[in-house]
C-alpha cells in the first residue's frame, strides 16, 4: 500500500457518443485509470449542475462531464447548452473556494475511445496535481456537520 | 398550558436583523388573534423573559415556537436546543432559519476577514483597533461572550425542526394564513400538516405569479440595474439582461419585487422539488444565453460579476456545498 493520492472522479457521459465511446475503449482493450466512475446521462445537456454540487460536497475530487463535438448533439445543440452551463458553474465554485479546474467538459465522439481513455488520463493527472477537495471531511471540523439532502429512491 | 389556559407561544431571534418579528407585528390587529388564543411565554423582542425561565419550564410546555435566525454562536445553539426541548412545535421561520439568508453569506470568508471588516474598515470607528475578547477580566469577575462558529448553520442543521415558513421576512398575508390555520387546528377544526411542511408559500416559482411578459428567452448580454437607463415596464427582467432569480423561487410573495421593476432576489428560498437553489439558477440561465461560441459566452458570464453571491443570496447556508472553502481551511474558532 502506497500513500498515493487515488482521487475519485465522476464522470457524465452522453448516450450517444462519450458513453459508446468509453464502451469501445473497453472493448478495444484501451486502459484508463480506475478513479473515474463513469454515469451515463442521455446528453451533456441533461446535466443540472446539482449533479456536479452532490458530487463534489458527497467527496469526490473532481467532476468530467462529455459530450458530443459541438454541432454533431443527437439533441440538436444540448451541448451547448452544457458548454454554457459548465462555464457558469466553473465561476460560481471559483468564487466559493473550489478549484474551477476540478471540473473539465471533453468532447468526445462515439469513434474516439482512444481519445477519452487518453483524456480521463490527463484529468486524473490534473487532479492528483491538484491534491484531494475532501468537502465532507473538512467541512465537518469543529463539529460543524455539512447538510445533506434526502436520498431519493429511484426505481432501477 | 398555562394559568389562564390558553397554549403557551415562543419566539426568539438567533443571527438575524430582527425584520421576521416586525413582519409578525406587521399583521396589524390580527396579533390580537395571537393575544386572544395564545399566552406569550418567551419573545425577546417584545417583552421581558429570561433564559433561566424557559430553563425552569417543562419539556413540551410551549406548543408553537417561532423561531428566525441562523445559528452562528454558542448562545444560538444553547437556545435552538433549549427551546427545541421546550417545545412541541419549533418552526423555523424566515429565511436566515430556513436556509442562512444574509448572514449565510458570511460562510464565504473566514472569521479573520469577518472581524476585519467589521471592526477594522473605514466605515467603522476604532482609532484603538479594539476587538472583541471571548474572556475579560475586570474587578468584579471574568466576562465571558459567547464563542462565533466558523460558519452559519440554519435551524434545522442543528435542531429537528417540524415546519418552515420561508421570505426574508415572511409577508404578512401568508402569516396571516398560517396563524389562521394554527388557530383552527387548535379548536380542532383541523388536523396539523405532516412533519416537514412548508408553509405560507405557494407550489409554483415566482415567474408563474409574475405579470411580465416573456418570450424571448435569450439574453446576449448582462447588465447590473444600476446601470440600466429605462427598465421596461411590461418584458421580463431577465430578458432584458438583468438577473432574475424568479425561476428558482418559490411563490407566495405575489411577485412583488419585479412588479416594481426590481429583480427577485430569491428571498423566498427554493421553489417545490428544488434541491440546490443556486444549481437551479445556473441551470436556467446558462439555458438562456444566446450563444454558441466559447468567447462569447465568457464574455457574456462576464456580466455576472458576483456569481455566489447572486444565485446563494439567501440559501449559501443550506445549499450543497453550505460554505465557501475560506471560512472553514481551518481557522476557524
Amino acid at each position: 500500500m502506497t500513500n498515493e493520492f487515488d482521487p475519485v472522479i465522476i464522470g457524465f457521459t452522453c448516450n450517444w457518443c462519450s458513453y459508446r465511446a468509453a464502451d469501445m475503449a473497453g472493448t478495444a482493450r484501451i486502459k484508463y485509470p480506475h478513479n473515474v466512475r463513469l454515469m451515463r446521462l442521455m446528453c451533456s445537456g441533461r446535466l443540472d449542475p446539482t449533479f456536479v454540487l452532490k458530487a463534489l460536497a458527497g467527496g469526490a475530487d473532481g467532476v468530467l462531464l462529455t459530450g458530443c463535438h459541438p454541432g454533431e448533439c443527437h439533441y440538436l445543440e444540448q451541448n451547448y447548452k452544457a458548454l454554457r452551463r459548465v462555464k457558469l458553474l466553473k465561476r460560481t465554485i471559483a468564487a466559493m473556494g473550489i478549484e474551477p479546474e476540478r471540473v473539465k467538459l471533453v468532447w468526445a465522439s462515439a469513434a474516439e475511445g482512444t481519445f477519452l481513455a487518453k483524456e480521463i488520463g490527463v484529468f486524473v493527472e490534473e487532479i492528483k496535481a491538484l491534491g484531494p477537495l475532501n468537502w465532507p471531511q473538512r467541512a465537518g471540523i469543529n463539529g460543524i456537520p455539512v447538510h445533506q439532502p434526502e436520498i431519493e429512491e429511484v426505481p432501477a | 398550558m398555562s394559568e389562564n389556559g390558553k397554549p403557551k407561544f415562543a419566539m426568539y431571534w438567533a443571527a438575524s436583523c430582527g425584520g421576521c418579528e416586525i413582519a409578525v407585528l406587521n399583521i396589524h390587529e390580527r396579533i390580537l388573534d395571537v393575544d386572544a388564543n395564545f399566552e406569550v411565554a418567551f419573545w425577546p423582542v417584545a417583552m421581558d423573559a429570561k433564559y433561566k425561565d424557559v430553563e425552569a419550564m417543562q419539556d413540551g410546555e410551549i406548543l408553537l415556537t417561532l423561531f428566525n435566525g441562523g445559528i452562528r454562536n454558542e448562545e444560538n445553539e444553547h437556545i435552538a436546543k433549549l427551546l427545541r426541548k421546550k417545545s412541541q412545535l419549533l418552526v423555523a421561520f424566515g429565511s436566515c432559519a430556513n436556509e442562512g439568508c444574509i448572514p449565510g453569506l458570511a460562510n464565504l470568508s473566514p472569521m479573520e476577514a469577518l472581524f476585519e471588516t467589521a471592526y477594522h474598515t473605514a466605515s467603522t470607528e476604532n482609532p484603538e483597533g479594539i476587538l472583541p475578547q471571548y474572556e475579560y477580566d475586570v474587578p468584579e469577575g471574568t466576562i465571558t461572550i459567547p464563542t462565533m462558529y466558523p460558519v452559519l448553520r440554519t435551524l434545522d442543521q442543528v435542531v429537528d425542526v417540524d415546519y418552515y415558513i420561508p421570505g426574508c421576512p415572511p409577508e404578512s398575508h401568508q402569516i396571516e394564513a398560517v396563524i389562521d390555520a394554527v388557530i383552527a387546528v387548535l379548536k380542532g377544526e383541523a388536523e396539523l400538516p405532516p412533519k416537514g411542511t412548508v408553509l405560507g408559500v405557494g407550489t409554483s416559482t415566482v415567474c408563474d405569479e409574475c405579470s411580465r411578459k416573456r418570450d424571448v428567452k435569450k439574453i446576449k448580454q448582462f447588465v447590473r440595474i444600476q446601470d440600466v437607463e429605462r427598465i421596461d415596464p411590461e418584458i421580463c427582467l431577465l430578458e432584458q439582461g438583468i438577473l432574475c432569480n424568479g425561476p428558482a423561487t418559490a411563490s407566495g410573495c405575489t411577485a412583488l419585487c419585479p412588479a416594481a421593476g426590481a429583480p427577485c432576489a430569491g428571498c423566498y428560498g427554493p421553489a417545490n422539488g428544488v434541491i440546490d437553489y443556486g444549481a437551479r439558477m445556473m441551470a436556467s440561465v446558462a439555458s438562456v444565453i444566446d450563444s454558441r461560441d466559447p468567447d462569447e459566452i465568457d464574455a457574456i458570464l462576464d456580466g455576472l460579476v458576483d456569481p455566489a453571491g447572486s444565485f446563494y443570496r439567501f440559501n449559501l447556508a443550506h445549499s450543497l456545498l453550505h460554505t465557501g472553502q475560506a471560512s472553514w481551511n481551518g481557522k476557524g474558532s
